[in-house]
């Protein structure tokens, strides 16, 4: 169904950043650490990162906005007794990375009067390792104008459809380069690329006035400007069928609230797996640690195990190692090698994600879950690539909406919410259909579908096969104080959940 | 090398390649303090120094690079190159940009940067450290935020221009929790210096509200007369004025056009006599009095130093303006920039606080703070989100207890529709705050008809 898995991709040969290789990394984490190490520091690390970020912005054919950020800087994290410190500088000078660790050390030893400072779990020592994710073109090595081109020129394609009055695109490049070395003798150097081009078509009916506006469902992944060319993601058949699809959004009817069996697509169903599991699942979270800002979870530790997280046909993987994954490292910013295991395993909770801190609380092995966002962030624990298995044999895509008497299919993510403890949420699509019959019936206007996360999980009934299975996934999630953001992908085959609640949110205007 | 010296070498290059550019230089300097369970967790210092070049075009295609870390004179000339190799290139870009601003020097020009602001940590830390055995000791768990941040910002164009501006701030963000995670009560406060945040007030007031927890009430959906706090009422305008985007609302994307085309400026939003403003130079608010603009986003590149001044948004109840650039105020608005501040007021200047609100409601819910709130419907800014940390029942004046938690589906402009009473204003932090959110004034209002969802039974 969705071409965004392919475990076939051409073979990358590329070379770590000359830019970023001509830093002095060594020598940088050799003065950072040797004064660590002199300081009395139990731990210390040393980040060098440099992330270079490309937005563009379009509306209809001409260029909005453009921005092109490279964000260079060291960072340094100690335990010092019982406090954690942590301090970054802009300047890439053996100086200034004393400088910094002088500072980080001041403040874990301002911090330990209040404890915390816990030990982190063990991890075998990885020296000199280097890892690079699979891309085949880099999109900083197309021109500005080629990238504008590209989405003035599928915004072109969009316009020439009468109902479709604007056309607002938008696309952006990363590339991440990380040096990290620690006291205990890992050093690893990686370089991560990914790219994200959405287009929202807005469209009016000129006989009822009604506006809506639609998304394009190919999702952001860790691959290169041959994602653009149609390497991972059918563009052409998205914008073929695009026009048509917001033609019937404008003339959908609205929903009549109450409790219907959902079909969902995987492009829908990955932003419901990531706030209900991917977020419910940190370890983080479990503890309390994020309980100030972005929240906590239901979860409890004591749960890993025995908690019924939903029905036995529920199989949740995370890994930071699947091609292309967007949350996909060799090792994680704590220098843990990356890992895939099982978060939930016929429908109960058997694992958590979790950085060496928190592991470390619990006396496990971290599962490499630890990033900043830059080398002026702290890096705390952030969620894997965290995607639902689809079965062997399972039905595919027709025969799942053809087994539903009456119900909605939902199409692409839209607006979501969900509470502090990830329990109480409320999902809407880009697209909702009416099935009547076992078949689609037109679109509905103003769906909103609203549940709390074990009662959701534990009405599904339905698992499409690995024909139904696409990748979608996040590149803005937010966490942390200062907030930082993180990039994750979500596998989801097609699925059926019997008897939601669905709310008309179009009642409320 | 200095900023000024950063920001000129940048322009001199610039010059040497035949470019009229804009260079914008930030030195950053943050740390933070983070806590959970009476206990430290991460902490930080951080500094940080960001060049920003614009290429001007002729042709209308402006190349924006940015870069920060080491600033030499290499890299700089770097980005200068790499700007304006981005400049043009047969892009299309809009057409008719104003021409850039021309203005001098505003006399601060050779000020140093703000000082780093780790100093005060330490103390600080120290302070919350005695406050975490104090909760302790209370049976209660302290969960939060503190930090104290600087930038100061140059701002030089090949045209003349030379601006300088500094800005420094405090904020806690404290949420105190019984250790057996039967009740939460939150409060956020601003303030200039770590040193002036007042966590003894912030602990005090928690324990308080805390108190009202003792009586748990199950209330059902439906609606219901509302308190919003201020910091409620600064996320709903926060979103509010994200969404006044004049061209968007020209393109006819958004809440704010007008059917049949253009804008809603000039309709009545509210039947109260609320006034939304920015302003530079809003006493203990004050943000940058020009425009700085990055590249994307609602501000023009071609407005980069634009002076600002008080802008009302909405004027006694009637939308005013949208914010815009000089472009588009071309198209019949006026040049109206985005402000790093936000101040909602009533026109007699309100005067009551929220706990005289209270006394005068003979029933009602007391929302205390919103959480997740996301955009359902762009075209009537339609927004669902939930109550967190103390949803409270007002009988005959008095708070009765703590209720269910719940979630609503409600547009800001349908609130101000239905606004009943206003408070006090004054300076609030909102939940969902980051380091790029403008600096928040607001009263608490009551709302009629507030429809609300109940979830779970859940703190």
């Amino acid at each position: 169904m969705y071409a965004t898995v392919s475990p076939a991709a051409p073979a990358a040969r590329q070379e770590v950043d000359e830019a970023f290789l001509a830093l002095p990394l060594r020598q940088l984490a050799d003065a950072a650490l040797s004064r660590a190490r002199a300081l009395g520091a139990g731990y210390a690390a040393c980040r060098v990162q440099r992330v270079r970020t490309a937005r563009l912005e379009t509306v209809d054919e001409t260029v909005r906005g453009t921005e092109d950020t490279t964000r260079t800087g060291l960072g340094v994290r100690v335990r010092w007794g019982g406090g954690w410190g942590f301090a970054a500088v802009p300047d890439l000078t053996p100086r200034d990375a004393v400088a910094a660790v002088d500072r980080a050390v001041a403040l874990a030893k301002a911090c330990q009067v209040a404890g915390g400072g816990t030990e982190l779990a063990a991890e075998p020592v990885y020296p000199d390792a280097t890892w690079l994710s699979t891309y085949r073109i880099n999109p900083f090595d197309v021109p500005e104008a080629e990238r504008a081109a590209m989405l003035a020129g599928w915004s072109a394609r969009l316009l020439r459809a009468p109902h479709v009055r604007t056309v607002v695109g938008y696309f952006s490049a990363v590339q991440e380069n990380t040096f990290y070395a620690d006291l205990a003798g890992t050093t690893t150097l990686q370089q991560r690329v990914r790219v994200h081009p959405v287009l929202f078509a807005f469209g009016e009916d000129e006989r009822t006035g009604a506006r809506q506006a639609l998304r394009t469902l190919g999702p952001p992944t860790a691959r290169g400007w041959e994602y653009l060319e149609g390497e991972g993601w059918d563009w052409d058949a998205e914008f073929a069928q695009l026009p048509e699809e917001l033609a019937g959004k404008l003339r959908a009817t609205p929903v009549e609230p109450g409790r219907y069996d959902l079909v969902m697509d995987p492009s829908h169903l990955w932003l419901t797996l990531h706030e209900t599991v991917g977020h419910a699942t940190e370890a983080d979270r479990v503890l309390g640690h994020e309980m100030s800002y972005a929240g906590g979870t239901f979860v409890r530790p004591q749960d890993v195990g025995t908690l019924r997280f939903g029905s036995p046909l529920m199989r949740v993987t995370a890994d930071r190692t699947s091609t292309h994954g967007l949350a996909t490292v060799g090792y994680d910013d704590e220098g843990v090698a990356a890992q895939s295991w099982d978060l939930v395993r016929d429908g109960v909770l058997v694992g958590v994600q979790c950085d060496r801190r928190i592991s470390g609380l619990g006396g496990r092995r971290s599962t490499g879950c630890s990033y900043a966002e830059s080398a002026t962030h702290v890096p705390i624990p952030r969620m894997a690539n965290v995607s639902l298995r689809p079965a062997d044999g399972g039905p595919d895509l027709d025969a799942l909406i053809g087994g539903v008497e009456d119900g909605i299919y939902l199409v692409g993510s839209d607006a979501w919410s969900i509470d502090t403890r990830r329990r109480d949420f409320q999902f809407t699509a880009q697209r909702c259909y009416r099935i009547r019959g076992g078949r689609l019936a037109g679109q509905l206007a103003g769906v909103a579908y609203q549940g709390d996360t074990t009662g959701f999980w534990g009405a599904l009934r339905g698992v499409g096969g690995p024909g139904t299975y696409g990748v979608f996934g996040a590149d803005q999630c937010g966490k942390g104080q200062p907030l930082q953001l993180a990039a994750t992908s979500h596998g989801c085959p097609a699925t059926l959940f019997g008897g939601v609640r669905v709310v008309n949110t179009g009642a409320a205007t | 090398m200095t900023p000024q010296r950063i920001a000129e070498t940048a322009l001199a290059a610039a010059h040497a390649r035949g470019t009229e550019a804009v260079a914008i230089v930030d030195e950053i300097s943050s740390a933070h303090l983070r806590w959970a369970r009476n206990a430290f967790t991460t902490n930080g210092i951080a500094g940080d120094r960001r060049l920003t070049v614009v290429a001007l075009g002729a042709d209308g295609s402006p190349g924006v690079a940015t870069a920060s870390g080491a600033l030499g004179v290499d890299a700089v000339h770097a980005l200068v190159a790499a700007a304006d190799q981005a400049r043009g290139q047969g892009v299309a870009a809009e057409p008719d940009p104003a021409p850039p601003v021309t203005a001098g020097d505003d006399g601060g020009w050779h000020r140093p940067p703000a000082s780093p602001v780790a100093g005060g940590l330490p103390t600080f830390a120290a302070r919350l450290a005695a406050s975490f055995r104090s909760a302790g000791d209370a049976g209660h768990d302290l969960h939060g935020y503190a930090e104290q941040r600087t930038r100061t910002t140059y701002l030089a164009s090949s045209a003349g221009l030379r601006r300088r501006h500094e800005e420094s701030g405090a904020l806690l963000d404290h949420t105190v929790r019984t250790a057996d995670d039967t009740a939460s009560t939150w409060t956020g406060t601003c303030a200039r210096e770590l040193s002036q945040l007042d966590l003894d007030a912030a602990y005090d007031g928690a324990r308080h509200r805390l108190e009202w927890w003792g009586r748990r009430l199950a209330l059902p959906s439906g609606e219901y007369e509302v308190l919003l706090s201020p910091s409620c009422v600064a996320d709903l305008m926060l979103r509010l004025y994200k969404a006044a985007d004049a061209r968007a609302a020209l393109d006819g994307r958004t809440a704010f056009t007008a059917p049949g085309g253009g804008t809603r400026v000039g309709e009545r939003l509210t039947p109260v006599p609320l006034t939304l403003h920015s302003d530079p130079y809003e006493p203990g608010l004050e943000c940058a009095p020009f425009t700085v603009a990055r590249g994307t986003g609602t501000a023009s590149v071609y407005d980069n130093g634009l002076p600002l001044a008080r802008t009302g948004w909405i004027t006694e109840g009637v939308l005013s303006s949208l914010v815009g650039s000089r472009h588009t105020a071309r198209g019949g608005t006026p040049a109206t920039p985005e402000i790093g501040n936000l101040v909602l007021s009533a026109a007699d200047g309100g005067g009551r606080t929220l706990a005289d609100m209270v006394a005068r409601t003979a029933r009602g819910l007391l929302l205390t703070s919103l959480w997740y709130l996301r955009e359902v419907d762009p075209s009537s800014l339609l927004l669902t989100g939930l109550t967190r940390d103390g949803v409270y029942l007002v009988e005959d004046g008095e708070i009765r207890g703590a209720t269910n938690p719940f979630r609503f589906n409600a547009s800001p402009l349908g609130v101000l529709a239905r606004v009943r009473d206003v408070g006090r204003t004054e300076p609030t932090l909102p939940r969902e705050h980051d380091e790029n959110t403008p600096r928040t004034a607001m009263p608490a209002l009551r709302v009629a008809d507030f429809a609300m969802t109940a979830v779970g039974d859940g703190v």
